[in-house]
C-alpha cells in the first residue's frame, strides 16, 4: 500500500495554474488553467507553436515566476522560489566567456554555497564523462557548439538536481549535432533516473525523446491534448532518439502530433 | 562530434609564409607612417619659425625645448624643479580617475540596483554631465581651496560619464546570463558579484580610457586657476611672462604623460581581453 502511494504522488505538478503578464498597455494571458502531473523518473515533452506559453511554464516550475492563480507543487510542496532540486537548461548555453570550463560548469555550486571541493570533484568527473575532460582549463569560445552545450548540461547536473527542465535546448545547434546531442543527453537523464520536461516545438524531437508528449494550445496556452509515446522494442525497453526515429511508431505519433500542432494555425 | 578548430599544419605552407610577410609588412607600414607623422610635424615646428615664416616668438621651437627643459630641471627659491611640477600634475590625475572610477561603479550599482533610483536620478546625471565643469574652476577654488579643488575638477569632469558609461554597461550585460544565475537561486548579490561586474569588464577599461583623458584635462584647467604647482600652472606663468619656451615645455610633457597613459591602459586592455 505505501509503495504504491509513494509511485503514485506526483515529482511535479501543476493545479489550474494560469499566468498573467502585467503591462502598462494592459495584461496578457499567457498560460489559463493548466493542471499538469508527471510522475518521478518520467520524461515529458511539452510542445505548442511559438509564443504559446511553453517557456513560461518552465519558468513557473523552476521557481523564477510565481502563477498569478492556481498552485505549482514539486514533491508535493508548493514552490516558492528557485529549488536545488530543480535544474534548469536553457535555449542556448550563455556559458560566462570570462570563466573556464570547469570553472562554468561550478557555477551553481558557487552560488548555492556547496562544498567546493565536493563540486569541483564532480564537475570534472561530469566533463570527462561527456568527452571534455582535456577541456577543463578552456575557455567557452575555444570549444563548438555541441561542446559548449554539453558544457551547460554538466553545469546544470553538477548541482544534482531531481528534476532537469529542458527549454529548446538544442535550438541554436546545426542539425547533425542536434541530432547526436539530443541522443546524448536523452541516454544521460534516463541512466540518472532523472524527472525531465523537455519544452520544444520539434514534434520529432519531442517523440524520439519523450515518453510523454503534452500539446500546448496557441496563447493562452491550455493543455489541448496528452500522448504516451510506446514504442515496441525486442527487449521492452526504450529505444534511444536516434533508435526510435526509425521506428515503424514513429510516423504515426509524428502525424498525430503534426495534425494538432497545423489545427491552432488555421484556428 | 566536432573538434577543437584549430589543428596547425606540420611544415608552413608557401601561401601561409606569404602570408605572414603581408601581415608583417601591413604591420611595419602603419607604424613607419605614424614615425613619419610625428617627424614631419617637429621639423615643420623647427623649420617654420626659423626661416621667419611664422613668428618664432609666438610658436618657440623643438630645439629650444631641451634646453630650456634642462634649465627648469633646477629648483629655484621662486620655482621647485620641473619634475616636481610633472608629478604633482600625475598624482592628481591618478586620484582623479581613480576615484572617478570607484565612485563611477558604486553609483552605476547602485542604479542597477534600484530601477526607481535610476529613473530618479537619470535626468540629473545627464544634465550633470553636459554641465561644462571647466566654469567651476573658480567655484572649486573657493570651496576646497587650491589643492582640494584641483581634485575636484578632476574627479567632477571625469565621474558623470563614467557613472552612464557603466550602468550602460551594467544594463547590456546578457538578461539570459542573469536568468542563468537565478535558476541556481542566486541573491541579487550574487547577480551583481558573479554575473554583471566582471561581464563588464571590458565596459570598465573603456570607461577607464575616456575618464583618463578628461581628468588630466580636469587637472591642467584647475591648475591654470588655482595652484603654484602642476604643469597647468607652468604653462599659465609661462605664459604670463611671455616665454613661449616654457609654455610648449610644459605642453610636450603634457603630451608624452599622455602617451603613458594611453600605453600602460591599452596594455591593461590587452591583458584583461586575453581572457575573452
Amino acid at each position: 500500500m505505501a509503495a504504491s502511494a509513494i509511485a503514485a504522488s506526483p515529482k511535479v505538478e501543476l493545479r489550474d495554474v494560469s499566468l498573467r503578464y502585467f503591462g502598462l498597455e494592459g495584461e496578457t494571458e499567457a498560460l489559463k488553467g493548466i493542471s499538469i502531473s508527471i510522475a518521478p523518473g518520467e520524461f515529458v515533452a511539452i510542445i505548442g507553436q511559438s509564443g504559446c506559453g511553453k517557456s513560461t511554464l518552465l519558468s513557473l516550475i523552476s521557481g523564477i515566476l510565481m502563477p498569478t492563480d492556481g498552485a505549482v507543487l514539486v514533491d508535493g510542496k508548493p514552490v516558492t522560489g528557485p529549488s536545488r532540486k530543480v535544474g534548469y537548461m536553457l535555449q542556448q548555453d550563455y556559458l560566462f566567456e570570462w570563466r573556464t570550463i570547469l570553472e562554468n560548469t561550478l557555477l551553481g555550486a558557487e552560488i548555492q554555497g556547496a562544498d567546493m571541493a565536493k563540486a569541483r570533484e564532480r564537475a570534472s568527473g561530469l566533463l570527462t564523462r561527456y568527452g571534455l575532460g582535456q577541456f577543463l582549463h578552456h575557455l567557452p569560445r575555444q570549444l563548438s557548439g555541441g561542446m559548449r552545450q554539453r558544457v551547460a548540461l554538466a553545469r546544470t547536473l553538477c548541482t544534482e538536481p531531481d528534476i532537469v527542465l529542458l527549454d529548446e535546448p538544442f535550438a541554436a545547434l546545426d542539425s547533425q549535432t542536434r541530432l547526436a546531442l539530443a541522443d546524448e543527453i536523452t541516454v544521460i537523464l534516463r541512466r540518472e533516473k532523472k524527472t525531465a520536461i523537455l519544452v520544444t516545438h520539434d514534434i520529432g524531437e519531442a517523440v524520439s525523446m519523450a515518453e510523454r508528449v503534452i500539446v500546448l494550445s496557441r496563447r493562452p496556452g491550455r493543455v489541448k491534448s496528452d500522448h504516451a509515446i510506446r514504442f515496441a522494442t525486442a527487449d521492452g525497453a526504450r529505444p534511444n532518439p536516434l533508435a526510435a526515429r526509425n521506428a515503424s511508431e514513429f510516423n504515426g505519433y509524428f502525424n498525430t502530433l503534426w495534425q494538432e500542432l497545423e489545427v491552432h494555425v488555421e484556428g | 562530434m566536432s573538434k577543437v578548430e584549430s589543428m596547425a599544419v606540420a611544415a608552413p605552407s608557401p601561401q601561409y609564409l606569404a602570408w605572414l610577410q603581408r601581415q608583417r609588412r601591413g604591420h611595419l607600414f602603419v607604424r613607419a607612417t605614424q614615425v613619419a607623422i610625428l617627424v614631419v610635424f617637429l621639423v615643420l615646428w623647427e623649420v617654420l619659425p626659423k626661416a621667419l615664416i611664422v613668428n618664432p616668438v609666438l610658436t618657440s621651437y623643438p630645439s629650444a625645448l631641451w634646453p630650456t627643459f634642462v634649465s627648469l630641471l633646477k629648483s629655484t627659491p621662486q620655482q621647485p624643479s620641473i619634475l616636481v611640477h610633472t608629478w604633482a600634475t600625475v598624482l592628481a590625475t591618478v586620484l582623479g580617475f581613480t576615484g572617478a572610477m570607484m565612485l563611477g561603479i558604486a553609483v552605476a550599482a547602485a542604479l542597477w540596483w534600484s530601477n526607481t533610483l535610476y529613473k530618479v536620478l537619470d535626468p540629473y546625471l545627464v544634465v550633470a554631465n553636459a554641465m561644462p565643469k571647466t566654469a567651476f574652476v573658480p567655484i572649486f577654488y573657493i570651496w576646497l581651496g587650491a589643492t582640494m579643488s584641483i581634485y575636484g575638477m578632476s574627479l567632477a569632469i571625469s565621474v558623470f560619464i563614467t557613472i552612464l558609461m557603466i550602468y550602460s554597461g551594467f544594463q547590456g550585460i546578457d538578461p539570459n546570463k542573469i536568468k542563468l544565475a537565478q535558476t541556481f537561486g542566486a541573491t541579487k548579490g550574487q547577480i551583481l558579484r558573479k554575473v554583471v561586474l566582471p561581464g563588464s569588464v571590458p565596459t570598465l577599461v573603456a570607461a577607464l580610457k575616456v575618464n583618463a583623458g578628461l581628468s588630466l584635462v580636469g587637472v591642467v584647467v584647475g591648475e591654470f586657476q588655482s595652484a603654484n604647482l602642476g604643469l597647468g600652472y607652468l604653462i599659465q606663468y609661462g605664459s604670463q611672462i611671455f616665454k613661449m619656451n616654457i609654455v610648449m615645455t610644459g605642453i610636450t610633457i603634457l603630451a608624452i604623460v599622455s602617451s603613458l597613459m594611453y600605453l600602460a591602459i591599452s596594455w591593461l586592455e590587452a591583458a584583461v581581453m586575453r581572457r575573452r
